[in-house]
């Protein structure tokens, strides 16, 4: 499973697409940091909204991880979504598992490779947000790490769907897929949050059955929590407009749901697994 | 303990049977030719028999554990009829990369790969990275991997499907070389002249069933006569039925079976024909017509869709 791993860490650091995506993050952030550098230089200007800089950064850091969210996701999803299927088409799969490697080990070496990547690619691109913005305006969230962590988590749960997909569908069909369901997902959680702020029980429900089927929302919701100032949080108290916001979070995902997260990756993996062994290569 | 012992396999995929119960045993240190027509079920066969695939029914050893045994696939080396390997490795990785599969150890992965690039004829190209390699590289390079770690067992599958005329005569005596060490190559191929050159036993496949098996002069023992004549016409064959099956081809008139004892007689009565005798040569068949004598006898003509079946 090792060697699988570093063959896949090796594939992906030789491959363009990632340095492209190094590159660009650092684009990203650069710009990010310039932009909130005016912003706070404006605002500073004027005493009616300095007292407001963290609330305003903490938003503009949101919609920077929002955006790097959906990088990363996307990354997973076609990263994972030709893991096993286009080996398999190719071949390359087949010349490997005529030797004494196990289905098992091959399959999960894919995805651990992958998930290093990933989360690697989290970290580097989160921490440089984090850092250059908390350099040009002073806003810090409240414990940095637990963001990117719920960023690379997001992702992570997105890229063993796609590993489980490319099991038997072409890297298109299971990439496709994976990003209606991660989109699908999220819209879900929006209208759990409205159904939250307007009482409907109908909508929460729905709303939580779509993250128990696929737990991505529940890390958006953890990515929100960390990158907000604890004012923002009282501040808003039981505003309906803003407690139905997608990027506003009271509070961080449960336990439970984490919980669920983990034993949801181990299911959807031990299926992935099942599939590639009852497959006739 | 025979290198491969097959009984009754069977393989269905949907409605169609790939095989159809496959008998065959494949003795140590023998180079074993699987001959059959696209779709006969060859790969299907080295399927089952690296537990790529799972039989329908029926019982095979490997290497004397059950087909597909984890264990012994570290003495199996396999050239897959697709061949592909990682086109961002280096080859000397591609080979590294199996030998650390087979479990070679660390410190002798290097050396076992530079030696099956030597025998393979890509020493200088160690250090290029594969995407670069033309096809018939490619299939040197799978050709070494299938070499690495002095396997027990090297299974073939169409291994010159991409190479020239010299790579065809390097791989005979790469096949011919593994043989000699004690190795048992099984060979699966279309190509007859390959077969015919290299291996100690063939099997010829058909259907799904083996429909001739044997050491090679057995499967071509039918004599025949060919005989360069001029003034016969297709009118005139039945009057050389007595002897074998008689057809025209161009300016030859072949007779398969025949016996060489009765050429005396054939050339009688082709001269009591009035026809001219310019050359008569009696021997062997070619495994070509022996086996399109055994595999064309049910087939749909050229071009009827139902001639393609599944591989």
């Amino acid at each position: 499973m090792i060697a699988i791993a570093k063959l896949t860490i090796g594939e992906a650091a030789r491959r363009r697409v990632l340095w492209v995506l190094v590159i660009l993050a650092l684009v990203a952030v650069g710009l990010s940091a310039w932009g909130v550098w005016a912003l706070v230089d404006a605002a500073r200007a004027d005493p009616n909204i300095g007292d407001y800089i963290p609330l305003l950064v903490s938003q503009i850091l949101i919609l920077i991880a929002f955006m790097f969210g959906f990088v990363l996701v996307m990354t997973a999803a076609f990263f994972g979504a030709p893991a096993i299927a286009a080996e398999l088409e190719s071949g390359i799969a087949q010349a490997m598992l005529a030797r004494p490697l196990r289905r098992a080990s091959y399959l999960l070496g894919r995805w651990l490779g992958l998930a290093v990547v990933i989360v690697a690619y989290a970290v580097f691109s989160g921490l440089l947000a984090i850092g250059a913005v908390g350099l040009v305006s002073g806003y810090v969230p409240p414990n940095p790490i637990l963001p990117v962590a719920f960023l690379a988590g997001q992702a992570l749960i997105l890229l063993s769907l796609t590993v489980l997909l490319s099991t038997r569908l072409s890297p298109i069909a299971g990439g496709a897929i994976a990003v209606v369901a991660f989109g699908l997902a999220w819209v879900a959680g929006v209208l759990g949050k409205i159904g939250l702020a307007i009482g409907s029980t109908t909508l929460v429900s729905i709303s939580d059955a779509v993250r128990y089927i696929l737990p991505t929302d529940a890390f958006w919701q953890g990515v929100v929590y960390g990158l907000e100032p604890s004012i923002v949080i009282n501040s808003v108290g039981d505003e309906v407009l803003a407690r139905s916001s997608p990027f506003f979070a009271s509070s961080p995902p449960s336990a439970a749901i984490l919980a669920w997260s983990v034993i949801w990756t181990v299911l959807v993996l031990a299926l992935a697994v099942n599939q590639l062994r009852r497959r006739e290569l | 303990m025979p290198a491969i012992e097959v009984t009754d396999l069977r393989k269905r995929y949907g409605q169609v049977d790939a095989l159809a119960g496959l008998t065959m045993t494949v003795g140590r240190g023998e180079v074993f030719g699987f001959l059959g027509p696209n779709g006969a079920g060859k790969t299907t066969t080295v399927k089952l028999l690296l537990g790529l695939a799972r039989p329908t029914s029926g019982t095979g050893k490997v290497l004397g554990a059950p087909m597909g045994d984890l264990a012994t696939r570290r003495k199996i080396g396999y050239l897959p009829e697709l061949f592909r390997y990682q086109q961002w490795l280096k080859a000397r990785e591609v080979l590294t990369l199996h030998g650390e599969l087979i479990g070679l150890p660390r410190a002798r992965r290097g050396a076992a790969a530079d030696e099956a690039l030597k025998i393979v004829g890509l020493a200088d190209r160690a250090n290029d990275v594969v995407g670069k390699f033309s096809k018939g590289m490619q299939q040197r390079l799978g050709l070494g991997a299938a070499l690495l770690g002095e396997p027990a067992l090297i299974v073939l599958d169409e291994p010159t499907s991409a190479l020239d005329p010299v790579g065809r005569v390097d791989v005979r005596g790469i096949v011919r070389a593994a043989a000699d060490r004690g190795a048992a190559v099984f060979l699966n191929s279309h190509l007859l002249s390959e077969v015919e050159q290299v291996c100690d036993r063939v099997a010829i496949i058909d259907h799904g069933r083996v429909v001739a098996s044997g050491e090679l002069d057995d499967v071509l023992g039918q004599a025949e006569t060919k005989v360069r004549v001029d003034g016969i016409s297709p009118s005139d064959l039945p009057a050389f039925e007595r002897f074998g099956t008689p057809t025209i081809e161009g300016d030859t008139l072949a007779i398969r079976p025949m016996d060489a004892a009765q050429v005396p007689d054939l050339v009688a009565i082709l001269v009591g024909m009035g026809a001219k005798v310019y050359e008569v040569r009696a021997g062997r068949s070619s495994l070509e017509h022996r086996f399109l004598d055994l595999v064309a006898r049910d087939r749909p003509p050229a071009g009827t869709p139902s001639a393609e079946r599944l591989r």
